[in-house]
């Protein structure tokens, strides 16, 4: 465990020394500021309009910086030959892949609290409430769902040899579920019959990512998430979590290291 | 005397990405032997397969035929690279990283306590001379300063084994002469050192055993002192002869 977490301060290091997250950042408070500034006429739609905004900013931003750091961690081990040192120590591959999703996920578990911490400010000091909870709940099912997008970016990165076209699919793919996830029952009804079953069969597949999309609960300010069911939540995302990446360990077993 | 790296009738085959039927053969029936205590020195020409051979025994290509072992230990086993210290070809560390905090990366590896990486880390950084940039990013290093990275990383664990492919490429003749010391010294400390090298006076100086390989066969392995004396020259000629050159006149 003791190579696991040293692997993951590594993640961590390298994406604190780079710029990305630092632009997205302040890209995200900027837009916010700028929009927030706006409020010529004090209406009361006006904060949630700039809260919808600024959360929809943060769930790009950091999508962004979980495809983009779990898609580089191993192809650029590969690439720049930093895997031969590191595998000629006693590690296994499976630690490897372990540690660099628990370094990518604790990394972005890190820039969901500095995101978070700008939004409950702004938010705060316009409508002076503080619904902590409700933060808490948004933000603890945003990180469970970044988790299985790290996992799912990770085992891409073994099977697809270019990091970019990895990272341009898991988007696509991730993005797709988001949108469209939850409907694709009502759409199969609507198919003639092979289709139909295609479609329920992939409805029931895939990780419904959507299921952790609970802005309206901090735009509207609505009830709490019974606790029973956020630990539902968590648990199902730690399964897809563990699923996809024991089936990166299985492709990266056999993989042959230099490039 | 005990045997503490061994590979049996080892080959290895790479696909061949042009020609599909064709592969690439890298090693043909490699027998190797390396006690405990000695310099060993694992030389040949480019190409001749001494890169893959380390790769085998570090466990990251998986033998076509044949087995390799460390410590007795097969080498597929991570276990087996426990006591060992690895300096790659040509390798980049990662960029981002100072040598500090490299080494210390690699010392919780190895479950050093953080007392125990402080005292060795300052050794290793003194003995490879980057005292005046350990606090800087690899990134800004030279070549020659990345080798010594290299070098240091390779004696984080104090390993019984060290398995060095190329330690002086890269490096001004202080740099070269500082590695011939470190092997020297590490000799003295009872290790055991394998490595590949193309300057052959060098390895004259250091070496006990050598093993010579072209086109993935061994041509000749035994001591220096019986090279050079079976021959009648220095091994840079025995080198050439085993390798089949033949002096072109010049016109
Ligand atoms: N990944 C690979 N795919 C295909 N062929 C390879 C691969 N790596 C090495 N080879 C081939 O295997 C043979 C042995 O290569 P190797 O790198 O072991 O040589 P070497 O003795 O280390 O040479 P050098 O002194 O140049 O470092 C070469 O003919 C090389 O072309
Ligand atoms: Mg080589």
């Amino acid at each position: 465990m003791n190579t696991v977490w040293a692997l993951s301060g590594v993640v961590i290091k390298e994406l604190y020394r780079r710029k990305d997250f630092y632009v997205l950042l302040v890209l995200t408070g900027l837009i916010t500021l700028a929009a927030g500034s706006a409020n010529f006429f004090n209406d009361a739609k006006i904060v949630v309009y700039l809260k919808d905004l600024c959360l929809l900013l943060i769930w790009i931003s950091a999508l962004v910086i979980a495809v983009g750091t779990a898609a580089r961690q191993i192809p650029a081990e590969r690439e720049q030959r930093t895997i031969f040192p590191l595998l000629a120590k006693p590690v296994t591959r499976w630690q490897v892949i372990l540690g660099k999703f628990l370094g990518c996920w604790l990394a972005c578990g890190l820039a969901l609290v500095v995101f978070y911490a700008f939004f409950v400010v702004v938010t705060g000091s316009r409508e002076h409430h503080w619904p902590l909870l409700n933060y808490f709940q948004a933000l603890w099912l945003q990180w469970i769902m970044l988790g299985v997008v790290i996992a799912l970016v990770l085992f891409g990165s073994i099977i697809f040899s270019a990091p970019s076209a990895n990272a341009t699919i898991c988007i696509v793919v991730v993005v797709g579920i988001l949108l469209i996830g939850r409907h694709l029952n009502k759409v199969a009804l609507q198919q003639p019959e092979p289709l139909q079953t295609l479609i329920y069969v992939v409805y029931f597949l895939i990780p419904h990512l959507e299921w952790y999309d609970v802005r309206d609960l901090i735009v509207y300010d609505h009830a709490l998430i019974s606790w029973w069911h956020c630990g539902l939540a968590t648990l199902y995302g730690a399964v897809y979590v563990l699923l996809f990446l024991f089936v990166a360990w299985l492709a990266f077993r056999r993989k042959r290291l230099s490039v | 005397m005990s045997v503490i790296l061994k590979t049996e009738k080892l080959r290895v085959e790479y696909p061949n990405r042009e020609s599909r039927q064709g592969r690439k053969v890298a090693l043909s029936g490699l027998d190797l032997e390396v006690n405990a205590g000695e310099v060993f020195g694992f030389l040949g020409p480019n190409g001749a397969g001494k890169t893959t051979t380390m790769n085998v025994l570090l466990g990251f290509l998986p033998p076509t035929s044949g087995t390799a072992s460390l410590f007795g230990i097969d080498v597929r086993q991570p276990i087996a690279r426990q006591r060992i210290g690895y300096l790659p070809e040509n390798t980049y560390y990662y960029k981002f990283l100072t040598a500090e905090e490299l080494l210390r990366f690699y010392a919780r590896i190895f479950g050093l306590t953080s007392a125990e990486a402080d005292r060795r880390i300052a050794e290793l950084i003194q003995l490879v001379e980057l005292g005046h940039a350990a606090k800087r990013a690899i990134k800004t290093y030279s070549k020659g300063m990345q080798q010594r990275v290299g070098l240091a990383q390779a004696l984080i664990n104090n390993p019984d084994l060290l398995i060095f492919d190329e330690p002086t490429s890269g490096l001004d003749p202080l740099g070269r002469m500082k590695v011939r010391e470190i092997i020297q010294r590490l000799k003295n400390e009872g290790k055991t050192v394998f490595f590949s090298s193309h300057e052959l006076g060098e390895v004259e100086t250091v070496c006990d055993r050598v093993a010579i390989i072209n086109q993935g066969e061994l041509k000749v392995r035994g001591s220096v002192a019986d090279l050079v004396e079976r021959h009648q020259a220095n091994l840079e000629k025995v080198f050439l002869d085993i390798i089949g050159y033949q002096p072109q006149p010049v016109s």
